[in-house]
């Protein structure tokens, strides 16, 4: 699904972040300016400080900026109380993270339903692990799947509440290439068949060609904003 | 200092609460065992400083009455170093302002220059001036309990004779270190008081001018006590001697040596259960939180530190919290120990002077057996760490194997959230931790049962002894045996219901090589006031022919069963030896005695109905025109009201188990909160990764908390039965160490006990489950997204 440039989802005004670290201030990020629509698939690329993180952490509801705004749909997320945070990751957000973080005493099936199940309209758990093709492997364990699986539990179970936006950081980091192919594919599926904002962070500049658009981000600041014309698929991708 | 060290204090710094929480249980056992060993130590030392100073004899014998010169006989007997006579005599007092009896006794003191032997310490005033007429010095409790200061005086009714007496001195003596009415059961000190008075004043008023009643000596050192005693006995059996006895069967000593006797074993199995608690669960606690520093044992690995260092590095940081713990044990321990002697010297003994005593060796123990615990806790986690190559140790750990939990796969798992799922699940997982877990809560609520067991278990063995057994509102000893025709006109009095008399004789008895000094009691068969108990704590009648004996003198101290004979040497009279068959036994918690039928009694002693004295029944209201009545007859000696006697032993003892109970209580919830947050926070430190992963999926607050605190609360729930069955099993090791000639523990526990077990793991667990909500507050959830374990 193409991105629906009418239907902007973030609008984020003037970002700062300013990390008190003992004595000397880190800054994070120094004035973002950012739409992101929806249907989109967005690319964070940058090395290793250059603010990625903290931007999604920011428009995730994890963190609050120290200056500037930003919006989701008409709500305004920056000042809003723990309370409405915990509610807009609830019901709004999908997490995907470097390690999964998925629950080791539940199945993957049960995974997912611990999210579902305080959802407001979810899909059912078992549709959620079809679409990322686990549908054979619902009552396994973490223990007894791979790393790839895992992680697409990981994502079955960000998408199954059918969260506005999909926000994966470093999604294929602890993978292997061929792994993390299968990983993205299934990200490209969720894009591409649910219309969901999918914002990724990698420093992997060879994932980046399957996204809409490329967001560097370099000391804090957007360097520069890339439209791929033509998207590769991920199966095309190598790294 | 070293990074290692600086990483040391650093992370002792960033567990405080944990740390603090471990050194409370280390100090719990460590206190408890402090206070009981050094009270114990106190205890004892002083006593024997006081014994030697004061010149306490080794041989005391009674007898009815000697001319002075047979005293040159005593001490010629060999072996025989020191040797003093004394009159002795059973009095009653009058203090104004107080109608209720009080018995007395009366010792005489050398008309000139200070005693040989049972020296008195004066407190206050100055002792007796030489031939004085009716100077008294009082013993200090009496004294103390009615505020009798020097220059006071009373009246005492010696040989029939008011005498009025004028107060010069108030002291102890370590002969009523102990000071217990004849026929009493608690010490009241009101109502019983010790005196003495010059000889030549005493022996005029008691009739016993140029003659004596009672002998102490002291043994050259290598004398046997039991040839002296059976040489004075010889020399004493033509002036009516009541047999000589050792320190061993001297009232005050034999108490005095008992409760000592019991302190110690206090002193050994509270500390052994509380420390042993306490290092159990030190050795879990630190285990765990070893296990949780995995990654950070294979980054020191891989820096190149050999397992030795590593493993010092953890036994430095344990050692640490030991240390705090052990500590603090001490300092509390001490600063309870001296509270208890000092209880212990207000409440029952009397010392000039309390000489507290702290062994270090005491400390060095304490802080082995914790540092043992600990250290072995530590290096059994540091090594199953160290064993895994570095790599390993830094990759995330494998998910956890988990399975479907037995309440799901009975069917029931429909009605479970994922939550619950989690919590069951995490249980099943982990099956010996949370077994362990459910121990070291069950034993908080065990040991503050132990703690709090004494007040029901007392209540009870009063309520058996004074309403099931011994039932009379007044018991009264006449000077002398009389006849039972005394009881008529003792029942003619106004105000009395009902009367039984008794016959009570001071006998040796005998069976093989088991021997204990006691009265043999003769009481009515059918009595109403004073009756023997089954097993059961139903009244039975005593039989004729033959002794019922307390269940404790016949199977722990004689070695005697029913149908056994036993060999009774009255020390009265004729001193006749019998042999008399063992008829029963009967339970008794406090104290031990021998009975018979009265007319058996009189029979073996081949008298006439003859009674000692009267059990009395009296009419509410009655009481002080009764007394009054009774103290004007001479014949009648002491008397000892039950109602005073049950409220004197709970003045008494009521502020001792108040102190012990608040001092279990301290300790048992020290170590209740130390296990149950130790718990929580690892269990915390274990999930918070998972935990934070939820928040940012969504969770609230409540919802995490409900998966870490409902496995908490899952296994509190579950420890209180345990808990429970931990505290009946402790409360019998009690009750078996405990047992002694003074009392035998009831296992007894009241809905209270339960209750206070329950609360203090209940308490903690709320009290640990607040200080986790505000940690859950602070989860870092941005760090979870990109750190691995």
């Amino acid at each position: 699904m193409p991105a629906e440039r009418d239907h902007p989802v973030f609008i984020a005004h003037g970002l700062t972040k300013v990390y008190r670290m003992g004595e000397v201030e880190v800054h994070a990020l120094r004035g973002i300016d950012l739409t992101l629509y929806r249907g989109e698939m967005v690319v964070l690329l940058g090395p290793s400080g250059s603010g990625k993180s903290t931007l999604l952490n920011i428009l995730g509801g994890l963190d609050a900026p120290s200056g500037g705004e930003v919006y989701y749909l008409d709500h305004k997320i920056t000042g809003a109380t723990e309370g409405e945070l915990t509610r807009f990751r609830r019901e709004h957000v999908g997490f995907v993270f470097q390690f999964y973080n998925l629950i080791p005493s539940l199945t993957a099936r049960e995974n997912v339903a611990a999210v579902t199940e305080i959802a407001r309209s979810p899909m059912q758990p078992e549709e959620a692990l079809a679409l990322v093709g686990l549908g054979g492997r619902l009552d396994h364990f973490p223990a007894q799947l791979s790393g790839g699986e895992q992680q697409r539990v990981a994502i079955a179970r960000a998408v199954a509440k059918n969260p506005a936006v999909l926000l994966c950081d470093e999604p294929t980091g602890a993978l292997d290439s061929a792994t993390g192919v299968v990983v993205l594919e299934v990200l490209e599926k969720v894009n591409r068949e649910l219309g969901t904002l999918t914002v990724l962070i990698t420093h992997n500049a060879g994932i980046a060609d399957m996204a809409d658009r490329v967001i560097r981000l370099f000391d804090g600041h957007i360097a520069d904003i890339r439209t791929n014309a033509v998207k590769k698929t991920a199966n095309e991708l190598s790294w | 200092m070293r990074a290692l060290d600086r990483k040391l204090f650093r992370d002792l710094w960033h567990m405080r609460g944990q740390v603090l929480a471990i050194a409370a249980v280390i100090m719990g056992g460590v206190a408890t065992m402090v206070m009981s060993l050094s009270t114990y130590d106190s205890l004892a030392g002083t006593r024997d400083r006081f014994y030697a100073e004061y010149r306490f004899a080794d041989v005391f014998a009674g007898l009815k009455r000697a001319p002075e010169p047979v005293a040159e006989r005593l001490a010629a007997i060999p072996g025989v170093e020191v040797l003093e006579t004394r009159v002795r005599a059973g009095v009653k007092l009058e203090v104004e302002g107080f109608t209720d009896p009080i018995t007395g006794l009366i010792l005489s003191l050398p008309d000139t220059g200070e005693a040989q032997l049972n020296r008195v310490h004066l407190r206050r005033g100055r002792s007796v001036r030489p031939w004085s007429a009716d100077e008294v010095v009082l013993s200090d409790t009496f004294a103390d309990a009615h505020g009798f200061q020097p220059g006071d005086r009373l009246a005492a009714i010696i040989h029939g004779k008011r005498k009025t007496l004028t107060v010069v001195g108030v002291a102890v003596s370590p002969e009523y270190v102990y000071q217990i009415a004849p026929g009493a059961m608690f010490p009241d000190f009101k109502r019983y008081g010790v005196l003495w008075m010059g000889r030549s004043a005493l022996a005029a008023a008691y009739d016993m001018e140029g003659a004596f009643n009672q002998v102490s000596l002291a043994l050259a050192r290598d004398a046997r006590e039991q040839d002296v005693i059976d040489r004075v006995d010889a020399v004493l059996a033509t002036y009516g001697g009541t047999g000589a006895y050792g320190r061993g069967d001297q009232f005050s000593n034999r108490f005095l040596s008992e409760e000592l006797k019991q302190l110690r074993t206090t002193a050994t199995v509270f500390p052994a259960i509380f420390l042993g608690v306490a290092a159990f669960l030190l050795n879990i606690v630190l285990s765990r939180l070893i296990a949780l520093q995995r990654d950070q044992i294979a980054i020191l690995k891989a820096f190149g530190y050999s397992y030795v260092e590593i493993g010092v590095h953890y036994v430095k940081l344990v050692l640490v919290m030991t240390v705090i713990g052990v500590a603090a044990g001490l300092a509390l321990g001490a600063w309870f120990g001296q509270g208890l002697a000092h209880v212990y010297s207000e409440t029952t003994f009397r010392f000039p002077y309390l000489d507290y005593e702290l062994r270090p060796g005491v400390g060095l123990i304490a802080l082995a057996i914790a540092a043992f615990a600990a250290v072995s806790g530590t290096l059994l986690s540091v090594t199953r760490a160290v064993r895994l190559p570095p790599a390993e140790g830094m990759r995330p750990e494998i998910p956890p194997a988990y399975h479907t939990s037995l309440v799901e796969r009975l069917g029931l798992s429909r009605w479970l959230a994922a939550p619950s799922r989690m919590v069951l699940r995490h249980i099943g997982r982990h099956p010996l931790k949370s077994l362990l877990t459910v121990f070291g809560i069950a034993c908080a609520c065990g040991l503050m049962m132990v703690g709090n067991y004494q007040r029901g278990a007392i209540d009870f063995m009063v309520d058996v002894q004074f309403r099931q057994a011994s039932r009379e509102d007044l018991g009264l000893a006449f000077i002398d045996p009389t006849s039972g025709r005394a009881l008529h006109e003792l029942a003619a009095l106004p105000g009395v219901d009902h009367v039984e008399g008794y016959r009570d004789v001071p006998a040796i008895l005998r069976s093989g090589q088991y021997r204990h000094r006691a009265s043999v009691f003769g009481i009515q068969p059918e009595g109403q006031l004073h009756r023997s108990l089954d097993r059961d704590l139903k009244p039975v009648a005593v039989p004729p022919g033959g002794v019922v004996l307390t269940d404790h003198l016949a199977y722990e101290i004689l070695h005697v069963k029913p149908g056994d004979m036993l060999t009774v040497e009255v020390l009265e009279g004729s001193r006749p030896v019998r042999q008399v068959p063992v008829l029963g036994i009967t339970k008794q918690y406090l104290g031990v005695s021998a009975y018979m039928q009265q007319d058996s009694l009189n029979a073996l002693m081949r008298e006439g109905n003859t009674v000692s004295g009267a059990y009395l029944a009296v009419q509410p209201g009655a009481e002080d025109q009764l007394y009054a009545d009774l103290h004007a007859r001479p014949r009648v000696l002491g008397m000892v009201a039950n109602k005073a006697a049950i409220q004197s032993f709970y003045a008494t003892i009521g502020e001792f188990i108040l102190f012990y109970n608040l001092i279990a209580t301290l300790l048992a919830g020290a170590i209740g909160f130390g296990v149950v947050y130790n718990s929580a926070r690892i269990a915390l430190s274990e999930r918070g990764r998972e935990l934070a992963s939820l928040r940012v999926l969504g969770f609230t607050r409540a919802e995490i908390a409900y998966i870490l605190l409902g496995e908490l609360g899952l296994l509190t729930l579950a420890a209180i039965p345990v808990g429970f069955i931990v505290g009946v099993g402790l409360v019998g090791i009690l009750v078996m160490a405990f047992q002694s000639e003074l009392y035998r523990l009831p296992v007894l526990l009241t809905p209270e006990n339960y209750a206070m077990g329950a609360t203090v793991v209940v308490v903690s667990a709320l009290l640990s489950g607040l200080l986790l909500w505000r940690r859950l507050g602070r989860l870092d959830l941005i760090a979870v997204l990109k750190t691995r374990e």
